[in-house]
């Protein structure tokens, strides 16, 4: 019994990732309607970004992110400045083929700079360090770090898009791009900062990723396919959709790996599926009155 | 002294020709209708003016400086807003919040969220509700609000009446002197011809992308009128 209630709390703090990749995914649909290939190579880029300036400076992967950070917010903004804001339209093929060719360009430049070797983020004790809650039952540090990171982050961002000037002009924005130039809004503009802030998320998964895990040039479409999962079960638009998304995902995948290890990856698609076949917009959909 | 004026405007959709060498002034406070049948190129030069359709002029000045090649949030900015057909709110804002977005550019004025319910209080009592939960009339005032809120020296109003009891057209356009009382310059498309009659100090007929008639409506026989919106 303990061992399944540890498998679940591992699964929803291993969901707090998921969320956190899926969190940055999310606003770029919801703003943009723009289907992002690109997205788990973004993430990769954030911490191989992040290893170049450990190298460089000695900071620890957290103080890291005061330079990644901004790095690739200016990244997604120039991004969607001078690339993606021409693809936007009524037609949703554009983006997707645009964003699969940054995908490759991506891999290809990282592989070419940083080669194929795994790498991995230290962050010192804390990877290691756990609390033990009852016998046979702990929680680690750093994932429960990154759990409510991922909270705090879709807190930060409710009360972004409720509560100010800049979220109201992402709502009106994404309802209706035209009328919203009529209110004195520059939707290139907006789409460019809502580009760079799902961009300063992405840095911020990218660095945890990279201290929980091992990564490589490759792994980028993996991490995109588990963002796109934690959305999609989710419900397009619902920011706490998401990270119930990434929850059910992670619980998933750790019980599929609890009943045979060679399962774990497989379960968390498998859910995917039901929650599709059940919910075809997801848990949460955001309703829309037009 | 014109505020807008506008020489041998054109404008495309694509290949398609909307407007062929259109021109009109409005001066500081004036109230000018553009009247004509649908497809006649009314919209199209609403939405022209405001830098959503890409268009040519030989004079396209506004306070005497040139609107061309300016993009729509700018011309804002100027001082020019619109309340555009169809009221367009935004579906996930609530009511203020739909209010509260046309002062997205914080121009100074005489226009706040008080003075808006003050002109509409119907809506404050329903301010946090989503707009197009509202009935149209109400719909349309926070559309007329929500341009007000940029406190704009020009408002142009496209189709207020559209799809609404004659009743409620009453209510909505008995808000548009106190907003010319405000020196505000109007610019109003309407189908309702009676209705553009009532209030304008000058209208325009449309037909065919072209001005075919432009006047006083004291001037102007109800024979001429119909010639000029119908083409007989």
């Amino acid at each position: 019994m303990i061992e399944w209630a540890n498998t679940i709390v591992q699964g929803i703090l291993t969901g707090g990732l998921y969320a956190m990749f899926a969190a940055g995914l999310a606003i770029i649909f919801g703003v943009m309607r723009l289907v992002n290939i690109t997205h788990g190579d973004l993430i990769v880029l954030a911490a191989f970004i992040a290893m170049v300036v450990i190298e460089t400076t000695g900071f620890n992967p957290f103080l890291s992110l005061i330079i990644v950070l901004p790095i690739m917010f200016v990244i997604g903004y120039m991004l969607q400045r001078g690339i993606l804001n021409y693809t936007l339209g009524d037609d949703l093929l554009p983006p997707l083929l645009v964003t699969f060719g940054l995908s490759i360009v991506i891999q290809n430049v990282l592989l070419e700079v940083f080669s194929a070797d795994s790498q991995r983020l230290k962050a010192g004790a804390i990877e290691t360090s756990s609390i033990q809650l009852v016998d046979g039952l702990s929680i680690g540090i750093f994932p429960l770090i990154t759990l409510v990171t991922a909270i705090a982050m879709i807190v930060g961002l409710q009360q972004l898009f409720n509560l100010t000037r800049l979220g109201r002009a992402f709502r009106a924005t994404s309802d209706d791009a035209t009328t919203a130039q009529l209110m004195g809004i520059n939707h290139k503009h907006i789409f460019g900062l809502a580009m760079g802030l799902a961009l300063g998320l992405v840095a911020i998964a990218g660095v945890l990723m990279a201290v929980r895990s091992n990564f490589d040039p490759s792994i980028g479409p993996t991490k995109l396919l588990y963002a796109f999962e934690a959305v999609i079960i989710g419900g397009l638009g619902s920011l706490w959709g998401t990270l119930v998304g990434g929850i059910i995902l992670g619980v998933a995948q750790n019980i599929g790996a609890k009943i045979d290890p060679g399962w774990q990856i497989l379960a968390g698609h498998i859910a995917f599926l039901i929650v599709l076949v059940f919910k075809p917009n997801g848990l949460f959909p955001r309703t829309r009155d037009d | 002294m014109s505020v807008l004026e506008i020489e041998n405007m054109t404008a495309f959709y694509s290949d398609f020709q909307a407007l062929f060498g259109v021109s009109l002034n409005i001066k500081k406070g004036e109230t000018v209708a553009a009247i004509g049948a649908n497809g006649a190129g009314k919209s199209t030069f609403l939405r022209s003016i405001t830098g959503l359709v890409k268009n040519n002029a030989d004079t396209f000045l506004y306070n005497g400086e040139t609107l061309t090649g300016k993009v729509a949030s700018d011309i804002v900015g100027l001082g020019i807003a619109m309340v555009p057909e169809g009221r367009k709110l935004f579906p996930s804002l609530s009511v203020e919040e739909n209010l509260i977005i046309g002062a997205y550019q914080q121009r100074p004025g005489n226009w706040t969220l008080d003075r808006v319910y003050q002109m509409f209080p119907k809506l404050e009592q329903r301010k946090d509700i989503a707009g197009t939960a509202l009935s149209g009339g109400e719909q349309q005032m926070v559309a007329i609000g929500r341009a007000l809120m940029s406190n704009p020296d020009m408002l142009l109003c496209d189709e207020l009446s559209l799809g609404l009891a004659p009743i409620i057209i009453k209510d909505i356009y008995s808000a548009l002197p106190s907003i010319k009382a405000e020196g505000v310059s109007l610019l109003v498309v309407e189908q309702d011809i009676n209705q553009a009659l009532e209030i304008a100090d000058r209208i325009y007929c449309f037909q065919e992308g072209r001005i075919s008639l432009t006047g006083k409506p004291e001037d102007l026989t109800k024979d001429q009128i119909a010639t000029a919106y119908f083409g007989r």
